[in-house]
């Protein structure tokens, strides 16, 4: 697959002497939905904004469909939406003219048919002719995306979409993320929700004081960093745990109602057959038994306090 | 060339414009009737005439000059300073378009109201008193080169204005003051001899003595020289913006 955006070595130290980015290395593929994690002040916001331009980098390059940000300018960003953090958007005017005007700035002609597609697929059709001052936080969100979407970028970043924006309204964003996915357009998003990255990222990398710390498959991430836990619930509770299943390292849960192993879900040979020989043996009755899987946000967690 | 940039910029502006119309248009019309009425009647009927010209009119291209200053610095640095006030400004930094085009757009759209402006107040002033115009192309240019730039240098503030105090100190406490002691109501060979030779560190002089020469064909400074002036600083404004770009000057982090 082709790399939609390459970021080389990227270095950004503010004025004020703080450094943001330290050397980060990250291709983003074609087509693909790159969820970045990380604390506040992680450095999320600062990549995005060197890659878009409202930043200048110290060191290292970046390019957008093989476009330099610098020097090719013009090519690169056309390529590119942005859905800043902020939501900032001009008050006094109307929600289908802030995004035609989006639509020119990049260079683009009139298309009322694109604008009204784009606004009906954010369900701002009807506020077409609302003065933004009028519309509510989520609403005007979305406007900041339609006006990304004016252009029909390849490349969309959306730092912190889902930020104050209602259950249902979260939903209906991952929806519009999987759809323009659908549509060919690379999507890096940052989010604070594990759960948002969970549900719709192809890839996740982690950032934490200005460095990458992992750009991964989520997939392989959760494998790769995922402990499995078995729960085993018994027909009658057991005070302690047997001394024969020691080696297993079970806790109790649940009054002795249940028990718990955790292991490496990744190993060669987990000892899951072996624990369930050894129950019987034991004299145990099993009532039921489920496994559960560490979820991203315990990856997450786990990942920032090594690093700390 | 990203025209369409720049038009959707010059559009933008226009319709801000169109939505302050009253306050854009109406308030500098009715300053200068009141200048009128106060210097051009009450004052103007004790003074009968400078360089052989009636003092109602010889105070017109003064009063035009003043207006068109004071109107292109808030134009244009409003339009800039705004999108930076409301942080949308990271939309035109991350869009495909070059200092030239977004100074077309943004300053092209400030000196054009600047200039209605000028000429409507030429139109208000010959109500109030007899107009003749000697180069009435040369009055032209003079105004269109005046608009554009002070629409630069009030560009270059609205950059460089970190909250609105700063935004209008500048026209309150130079502009402003420049325009009155630049000869909008005198000529300023009727000063001392010291002070004529103060004067000449003042701009306006420059642009109010060769805008009046279009009018009525005499002037305070050579014409020629008030030209190389203004030129010089229309490109010293072409070469600050572009330095501000480029080094993301109060713009870029
Ligand atoms: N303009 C600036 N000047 C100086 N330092 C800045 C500037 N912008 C951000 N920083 C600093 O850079 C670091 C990274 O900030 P950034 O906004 O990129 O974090 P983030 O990961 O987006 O955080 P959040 O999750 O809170 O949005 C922070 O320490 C922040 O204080
Ligand atoms: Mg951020």
């Amino acid at each position: 697959m082709a790399i939609a955006v390459s970021i080389q070595h990227l270095t950004k130290v503010y004025a004020s002497g703080l450094t943001a980015l330290r050397d980060v290395s990250l291709d983003i593929q074609e087509g693909e939905i790159l969820a970045l994690l990380g604390p506040n002040g992680a450095g999320k916001t600062t990549l995005i904004s060197t890659v878009c331009g409202l930043t200048t980098p110290t060191s290292g390059t970046v390019t957008v469909g093989g476009h330099d940000i610098i020097r090719d300018f013009r090519a690169s960003r056309r390529l590119v939406g942005l859905v800043p953090q902020e939501l900032n958007i001009e008050p006094f005017e109307r929600v289908q003219n802030t995004v035609r005007f989006s639509r020119g700035l990049f260079g683009y002609p009139d298309d009322p048919a694109h604008i009204e597609a784009v606004l009906r697929q954010l369900s701002l059709w009807d506020k077409r002719d609302t003065r933004i001052l009028e519309l509510s936080g989520g609403m005007k969100r979305r406007v900041i995306i339609a006006k990304a979407l004016s252009h029909e970028p390849r490349v969309l970043f959306l730092d912190e979409p889902t930020a104050g924006v209602d259950v249902d309204l979260r939903k209906g964003m991952w929806e519009i993320v999987r759809a323009l996915k659908n549509q060919g357009v690379t999507i890096i998003l940052t989010t604070h929700y594990i759960d948002e990255a969970e549900a719709i990222a192809d890839r996740v990398g982690v950032i934490n004081n200005g460095q990458l710390l992992l750009v991964e498959d989520k997939a392989t991430l959760m494998r790769r960093m995922g402990r499995k836990r078995l729960h085993i619930e018994l027909n009658h509770p057991v005070d302690r745990v047997p001394e024969a299943l020691d080696r297993y390292r079970l806790t109790r849960d649940d009054d002795g109602r249940s028990l718990l192993f955790d292991y490496d879900a990744n190993s060669e040979a987990p000892d899951v057959a072996a624990l369930l020989h050894d129950l019987k043996e034991a004299g145990l009755v099993l009532r039921d038994l489920h496994t559960s899987q560490s979820s991203l946000e315990e990856i997450f967690v786990t990942l920032v306090r090594e690093e700390a | 060339m990203n025209g369409h940039a720049i038009a959707a910029i010059f559009r933008f502006e226009m319709a801000r414009t169109m939505r302050t119309l009253l306050q854009s248009v109406a308030s500098p019309v009715l300053s200068t009737a009141l200048y009128f009425v106060v210097f051009g009647s009450a004052i103007g009927s004790r003074i009968q005439e400078v360089d052989g010209i009636g003092y109602g009119s010889f105070i017109v291209p003064g009063l035009i000059m003043l207006t068109v200053l004071t109107q292109s610095v808030s134009n244009a640095s409003f339009g800039i300073y705004f999108p930076k006030f409301l942080g949308t400004i990271y939309e035109l930094l991350s869009a495909p378009v070059s200092v030239a085009e977004i100074l077309i757009g943004y300053v092209g759209a400030a000196a054009i109201k600047a200039l209605a402006i000028g000429l409507i107040i030429l139109g208000t002033a010959a109500f109030f008193v007899p107009l003749h115009i000697e180069h009435p192309v040369w009055m032209l240019a003079f105004l269109v080169l005046i608009c554009v730039s002070f629409s630069l240098f009030g560009f270059i503030l609205g950059i460089w204005a970190r909250n609105f105090e700063q935004l209008q100190l500048v026209p309150l406490m130079i502009i402003t003051p420049l325009g009155f002691l630049g000869g909008s109501f005198y000529s300023i060979t009727m000063l001392p001899p010291v002070w004529q030779t103060v004067s000449l560190f003042n701009p306006v002089v420059y642009l109010v003595s060769a805008f009046r020469w279009s009018f009525f064909g005499t002037a305070d400074v050579d014409v020629g020289l008030s030209l190389a002036m203004i030129l010089l600083f229309l490109s010293a404004c072409i070469a600050i913006i572009w330095w501000m770009f480029h080094t993301g000057y109060r713009l870029k982090t």
